[in-house]
């Protein structure tokens, strides 16, 4: 097989240039721990009133053990229950999403709060708000907060763009 | 006075190629426009319509993804195998019944979205569920590619028993990878259609495995790119170095290339599924890894055409280091199309690194910047190589001079300009959390607002593109009218710069290429997909799209 020398060179560019990519995104994942919502844990999607989880009193924000606060959001055509949510800025959180029929996404600009919610699985994403993130692409409110969507963001039907609420962020 | 073919040549499948270029060229002219309605329905400039936004969506992707690729590829798949290998297509019965076959299930998949049955998006989405036809339709626009498969795989396999140690031509080695490529991304889906998506919609089941549908979509959404890119990579290498009077640089690195699109694109697909919360991290860093792959046969490619344009340049009288690139031809469509192609291809891949990156992909899963991204690469890249073969393949296939060469130019530089004029303001807003596919945007005014000063260039993008993709069919239309005879009706690929008088065993045949994607699958795929069959899975009830 005949490689020109120039053509060498160049393979050698594209491997080193691939492999630093690999290492990058290998160190931020394995050392760092940033990985993308992957919680397989399977639910019953058509029965989520009757679960103690993501029955209607049970939705909405928590503070659970330990200064963690825990987010419950049901996603269903055309809404996101609860319509309005406060979450604390610099405070580890944990949103737990559940479809209550058809595929949807969930996400809040601003945060690293993206998921898909899919029929039959619990979404999970494990995070912290920064104020100052949120503040940049948010409605900022008399008392000092910041408002940001909560979307849908997977198309779900025709009502598929009205499909969202609110998340009030505080200051901690 | 129609001019004659060479005598090598005369039953070269030109009618063929035609018809299913035609068939593929009329509907991207009509998706064109419905892109064009989504634009100004989306921004207020026409009365609000979801059902209109989301059908025209359906219908704007299926036939580009879909219809336009699969007609453009088979078309174009069969002349290259006749001009290449030089012998009459097998069985050219069986490949008119695969056109009509496909043309069947066109038009039974657009009638069932035209009238607002199958509000699905070219995804199809499951549990979301359309009428019965639109499944139908698809799986036979899928089937009637197949014979097009069996046909290039086998006429591959006689020629190479015919000449032994010879090398297969490397565009037929393209296209022979391209049908190969296409068996396996085909799996994924067709099992999706055939065993979940049809018995529901049919109303034999109630209900369905939403994550083994999406895992199954998955298996096909990355190689399915490259089964639309190949055939673009065979012009570059194959087209684009000949019609700039040049040589192409290295005949082994296209080999090479083409053998990693196989090889590469396949075992990736959960790529598409990073933030599901169905699979497990380790899987998804997995074909992370597998997808930054991907990268490396394109970069390749870069260097390749580059060089070879390079060679034409100098050869044309172009001296020092830039002062080939102004000697090129840049009068010649084919090799203004290549060029632009490779432009293109640079951001778009840049971008495709960045949706790769595993976590990262969470920030712009679903934004402005995804769509951004693969009108950028494949409206861009691709759909504008498949102009400029057009415009290469149209006076050989009809005998007829192009009707004007400027206006084809120029139709190219549009669509390259209507392409950056509508992405890079998709790319931006979409960083600015603007989500995709919206009918329209109720959310607060504060937020909206930050889209709005990007809406004008949007909307100036997609009529720049309409009116490029009217230039485009015009030019073809009026070739067929053309008066003036073409006489260069011979096919010929480009030469390379040293002959190539025998390649390495596994750079001309592909059976070790399908033994190691089949461990890679097995590898890849085992786990993802067969744990649905042992973890406690609740199925999705159905439900239509209203």
């Amino acid at each position: 097989m005949h490689v020109h020398p120039s053509e060498r060179r160049w393979i050698w560019i594209a491997v080193l240039l691939v492999g630093a990519m690999i290492v990058l995104v290998g160190y931020t994942a394995v050392v760092m721990n940033v990985h993308p919502p992957s919680n397989v844990e399977a639910i019953d999607s058509t029965r989520l009133h009757l679960t103690p989880e993501f029955a209607e009193d049970n939705l909405g924000v928590k503070r659970e053990s330990e200064g963690a606060v825990v987010a419950r959001v049901v996603m269903a055509r055309y809404m996101v229950h609860p319509q309005e949510i406060t979450l604390p800025a610099d405070t580890p959180i944990l949103l737990r999403a559940a479809s209550a029929d058809v595929l949807h996404g969930l996400h809040v600009p601003g945060t690293n709060i993206g998921t898909q919610v899919v029929p039959g699985y619990v979404a999970q994403v494990r995070t912290r708000i920064d104020f100052d993130a949120v503040a940049k692409v948010g409605v900022a409110n008399d008392d000092g907060s910041i408002t940001v969507p909560i979307y849908c963001n997977e198309y779900c039907g025709l009502g598929h763009q009205s499909m969202w609420g609110r998340v009030t962020v505080t200051r901690k | 006075m129609s001019a004659v073919l060479p005598p090598s040549e005369i039953r070269r499948p030109d009618r063929l190629a035609l018809t299913h270029l035609w068939v593929g060229f009329a509907l991207f002219g009509v998706a064109t426009l419905l892109g064009l309605y989504q634009l100004l329905e989306r921004h207020g400039v026409v009365r609000p319509s979801a059902a209109g936004y989301y059908g025209s969506m359906t219908l704007h992707g299926v036939v580009m993804a879909f219809v336009l690729t699969t007609f453009f590829i088979v078309g174009f798949g069969f002349f290259v195998t006749a001009t290449s290998l030089q012998r009459p297509i097998r069985w050219p019965r069986l490949a008119w019944l695969g056109f009509t076959t496909m043309l069947a299930g066109t038009v039974i998949a657009a009638l069932a979205i035209a009238t607002g049955r199958a509000t699905v998006l070219y995804t199809f989405y499951p549990p979301m569920i359309a009428h019965w036809s639109f499944y139908v339709g698809a799986a036979l626009l899928l089937v009637g590619s197949l014979p097009w498969t069996v046909t290039t795989i086998a006429m591959t396999v006689r020629w190479k028993r015919e000449n032994p140690g010879r090398p297969i031509p490397l565009p037929q080695f393209g296209m022979t990878c391209c049908a190969i490529l296409w068996s396996w991304t085909l799996v994924g889906v067709v099992v999706e259609v055939v065993a979940l998506l049809l018995p529901v919609s049919l109303g034999l089941v109630q209900t369905i495995d939403v994550g083994l549908a999406r895992v199954l979509f998955a298996w096909t959404l990355h190689p399915i790119v490259y089964f639309w890119l190949i055939p673009a990579y065979v012009a570059l290498y194959s087209i684009v170095p000949k019609a700039a009077g040049g040589y192409l640089f290295s005949d082994e690195m296209g080999r090479v290339v083409f053998v990693m699109l196989l090889v590469f694109s396949l075992p990736v697909g959960l790529h598409h599924i990073f933030v599901d919360p169905e699979q497990a991290a380790g899987w998804k860093l997995m074909h992370a890894f597998g997808t930054f792959l991907v990268a490396l046969p394109t970069l390749l490619t870069g260097f390749t055409v580059a060089a070879s344009l390079e060679t034409a340049g100098r050869l044309r009288g172009g001296r020092g280091l830039f002062g080939w690139i102004r000697a090129l031809p840049w009068r010649e469509p084919v090799v203004v199309g290549g060029i632009l192609a490779a432009l293109m291809l640079l951001p778009g891949g840049f971008g495709g690194l960045i949706n790769a990156s595993y976590a990262m992909n969470t920030m712009v899963h679903n934004t402005m910047w995804i769509p951004a991204h693969f009108h950028l690469i494949f409206g861009g890249s691709v759909v504008i190589v498949y102009f400029a073969s057009a415009y290469y393949l149209w006076p050989k296939l009809t005998g007829r001079r192009l009707h004007s060469r400027g206006m084809a130019t120029a139709q190219l530089w549009l669509w390259f300009a209507g392409i950056l004029v509508l992405t890079i303001p998709w790319h931006i807003t979409g960083l600015l959390w603007m989500p995709r596919r919206t009918a329209y945007s109720p959310y607060d005014p504060q937020i909206v607002a930050r889209w709005r000063p990007y809406t004008g260039a949007m909307i100036a993008g997609g009529v720049i593109l309409v009116l490029s993709g009217v230039m485009f069919l015009a030019n073809l239309f009026l070739t067929h009218r053309n008066r003036a005879a073409e006489t260069e009706r011979a096919m010929e690929y480009a030469e390379t710069v040293e002959p190539v008088v025998t390649v390495p065993g596994l750079l001309n045949g592909f059976a070790v290429w399908n033994w190691l994607l089949l461990v890679l699958m097995v590898i890849a795929f085992a786990y993802p997909i067969g744990q649905f069959f042992f973890i406690d899975v609740h199925k999705a009830l159905a439900w239509g799209p209203r």
